[in-house]
């Protein structure tokens, strides 16, 4: 029955923005992670969401899922700081690409379509009860 | 017999609940890159159903006896011929034409008409069982 479907559609969107929101957590506790050199330096990390086409068995019909979390490529911050215990021999210090505002746009973002997807959820659940109790 | 008691509710309840789990999908995909939101031709999809000449994607069931009873085609139809993209009002970036509020009021649309065709069915076996019972 299709009805069930949903549940499982809205359930892979709502594990997706839940990495999401993990990945934001991780990039605004980092934000102060500073470093000496920039291979050591931590990279925002982004999750890339991709469409579950039809026709996959072990997957349900549709829906979504996280494809992988690339680092971003903007450029690290340096700042010259010689005073700083973490400096390097030129008196550098590297902060993580972590943009702030962008990652609280990120949470918010998230939490809306994850509520967004709580409210399907809760709509085909009761569509589902009555269709169950047809005739009762 | 069961098409003549339910009438046109039966094949409108098939395609409301195709049609939420479609919308669901888009509302699911509101944040993936290029997936371009999809909507159901309701109208073409009832009118089809009810004049008996659907373009539903059949598949009858395989016999592998001659005595086998053929199974009903209909019911594992799919509305897949009536899918078209939505057109959406504003460009995004990222070629992602989902808009939630549009999504959320066409899901919120389809369910209050879902429960319109369930009561409709409601109604109609409690009418067949007062019938039954002679109440």
């Amino acid at each position: 029955m299709s009805m069930f479907n949903i549940l499982d559609i809205s359930a892979s969107a709502m594990h997706a923005q839940t990495v999401r929101l993990n990945t934001v957590a991780s990039n605004m506790a980092n934000v102060d992670s500073i470093s000496s050199n920039a291979e050591d330096t931590y990279r925002s990390k982004q999750p890339v969401f991709q469409t579950i086409l039809e026709g996959n068995k072990s997957e349900p019909r549709g829906g979504v899922r996280v494809k992988e979390i690339v680092e971003s490529q903007a450029p690290l911050k340096m700042e010259f700081s010689p005073n700083h215990p973490m400096a390097n021999a030129e008196g550098y210090i590297f902060r993580p690409n972590v943009n702030v505002v962008e990652e609280m746009a990120n949470m918010m973002s998230a939490s809306r379509s994850y509520e967004t997807n709580i409210e399907v959820m809760n709509t085909s659940k009761q569509l589902l009860l009555r269709t169950i109790q047809l005739g009762k | 017999m069961a098409e003549s008691i339910f009438g046109i509710h039966e094949s409108a309840l098939k395609i409301r609940e195709q049609r939420a789990e479609i919308l669901a999908n888009n509302l699911a995909n509101a944040d993936t890159p290029n997936f371009k939101a999809r909507d159901l031709d309701f109208r073409s999809a009832l009118q089809d159903a009810s004049s008996g000449t659907n373009r539903f994607e059949t598949s009858a069931m395989a016999k592998t006896n001659s005595r086998h009873i053929d199974g009903d085609a209909n019911s594992f139809a799919s509305t897949s011929s009536y899918l078209m993209y939505r057109q959406p009002t504003q460009p995004s970036l990222d070629g992602n034409t989902v808009e939630s509020h549009i999504e959320k009021a066409k899901f919120m649309e389809n369910g209050m008409q879902q429960t319109a065709t369930l009561e409709f069915l409601n109604g109609k076996i409690t009418g067949l069982r007062s019938a039954i019972r002679g109440e």
